[in-house]
């Protein structure tokens, strides 16, 4: 008769994640950068229909990187609870503390008790009445939970991205600015090379403090070209 | 949240089941007590507020609706400054006639509705769609419509395909109705369609829009005892809300205020309008 291995469970544990990091870093790097008027996140993104960043709640967004189809899973069950929440109670109800809560639990638990874990990270963010009220949640694929201030790269090569950022950042800057910063830090290579990420490769989108009601909107087109000062002249 | 969360706090199955952009659909199985649908209902006629009169036009860059203020129980005004026209998203609105709460509570779901839709699939409804919905949510009432407590909807929104204001119309089994033109529900919409029906012509402006539909309202209220008029006392006016291609607004209270004060003082020489 033969016996099961024995595998201790830190051996365990630390397989599971070897695994989800491995995943998580073939990725390409998503940004969330607080500025002055709201929120920005950035990535890298060719697919115009297989969003990274998406609009959970009136003032709550969602990033990830990792597998699609488990993101998009995880996706999908916060605009539900969002939208639960907000019909059970009301609308000022629905908090990104709640929802990082959540999917905090949720990623925890399928981390430990299923025999894959997710390979997904996630930001969830909620944008306030002032820059200081501002909340930008990131959970990793264990189910761990951490409040980042400010600013957050997620994905594979985030390392020096997040360097580049840290050393660089301004939490006063405006929209196009915060965007310069953050194309910048997603081109830059770690010997110091640069290229060049055209407008149509890149998923942008901004929860915005000023707009009324829901503020997440995505920057596409000619706005983000605008933006990035790669307006094409119409001929 | 309705039930526990599963297991070690992680959220239930139901929210990670795919397809489904419903949210009506997913309050089915995840807080089914929240549905109005699903109430169960004692035996009787029940008394409870009604909304009165909604009146919508169609005029050359979109559509307009608008609402009297007045709910009324029996011979007595419940409210005189109900609001019974609400934006349903971006692009269209919906105005209420029948049992006020169940109204209410109706135009809440639909709009968490819609908005579920475009979350979940990322992009927004057609018009057709939108109005369809709503049919099945008014479907979903009929129980309670037989005990009197019927919700009629008037929904008018833009069409971004065809670049025109439309107009649907229902009755209490959900059945959906396109109108042209212009229409009224609620008690006192014959008097009020009436009154569009010889004063309306094809192209009008926005703002000739209104102004016919303040008209309307004030021909409503006068025949109707459960339509309220303009209250010049206290100044609480009709809520007109507009549709055009740059989405929904609603008209500030100066704005219909004018507009109000226009057909009071013409009235004050010709009192048939």
């Amino acid at each position: 008769m033969t016996q099961p291995f024995y595998v201790s469970p830190e051996q365990l544990m630390k397989d599971k994640s070897d695994y989800a990091r491995k995943g998580i870093a073939r990725g390409r790097s998503v940004l969330t950068l607080a500025y002055a008027d709201g929120i920005l996140f950035v990535g890298e993104n060719p697919s115009n229909a297989l969003h990274k960043i998406s609009e959970i709640y009136d003032r709550i967004a969602f990033a990830a990187v990792g597998k699609y189809n488990e993101f998009e899973n995880l996706r999908l069950a916060g605009v539900r609870y969002a939208d639960l929440r907000g019909y059970q109670y009301d609308r000022r109800d629905v908090t990104s503390r709640g929802l990082a809560n959540a999917y905090a639990q949720t990623l925890g638990t399928i981390f430990t008790e299923s025999g894959k874990p997710y390979e997904v990270e996630l930001v969830v963010a909620e944008v306030g009445e002032r820059a200081a009220d501002d909340q930008i949640y990131r959970l990793t694929y264990d189910g761990s939970v951490g409040e980042e201030h400010r600013h957050v790269v997620m994905g594979g090569n985030s390392e020096p991205i997040s360097t580049y950022v840290t050393e660089r950042y301004d939490p006063d800057a405006s929209l196009e600015q915060a965007l310069e910063l953050a194309v910048a830090a997603l081109s830059h290579a770690p010997d110091g090379t640069k290229r060049t990420i055209s407008a149509g490769d890149l998923e942008a989108a901004v929860l915005d403090r000023t707009r009324p009601r829901r503020a997440f909107q995505r920057l596409v087109g000619p706005r983000l070209e605008r933006l990035l000062g790669q307006e094409t002249t119409p001929a | 949240m309705a039930q526990a969360p599963g297991g070690h706090g992680r959220l239930p199955a139901h929210f990670h089941a795919p397809g489904g952009a419903s949210f009506s659909e997913f309050l089915a199985v995840a807080a089914p007590d929240l549905l109005p649908s699903k109430r169960e209902l004692p035996p009787g006629v029940i008394d409870a507020p009604h909304g009165t009169t909604i009146v919508a036009v169609v005029h050359a860059s979109g559509v307009i609706m608008a609402g009297d203020r007045r709910a009324t129980m029996g011979n007595v005004i419940a409210q005189r400054d109900i609001e019974k026209v609400f934006p349903a998203d971006d692009y269209s609105v919906v105005g209420i006639a029948g049992t006020a709460g169940l109204a209410v509570e109706m135009v809440r779901l639909f709009q968490v509705e819609l908005e579920h839709y475009e979350k979940m699939e990322g992009h927004v409804l057609s018009l057709d769609g939108k109005a369809n919905r709503l049919s099945a949510m008014i479907r979903g009432n009929l129980a309670m419509a037989m005990q009197g407590l019927a919700v009629v909807p008037l929904f008018a929104g833009f069409d971004l395909e065809g670049a025109v204001g439309r107009i649907f119309s229902y009755d209490v089994t959900g059945g959906r109705y396109e109108e042209h033109s212009f229409h009224s529900v609620g008690s006192g919409s014959t008097f009020a369609r009436s009154a569009l029906k010889k004063r309306y012509r094809d192209g009008v402006s926005e703002a000739e829009a209104v102004k016919l539909a303040v008209d309307a309202l004030y021909d409503a209220a006068d025949d109707d005892s459960a339509t309220g008029g303009p209250d010049l006392t206290r100044r609480i006016w009709p809520v007109v809300m507009g549709v055009t291609d740059s989405g929904s607004r609603r008209l500030p209270d100066d704005e219909v205020g004018a507009v109000v004060q226009t057909v009071v003082d013409e009235r004050m020489t010709n009192p048939g309008g």
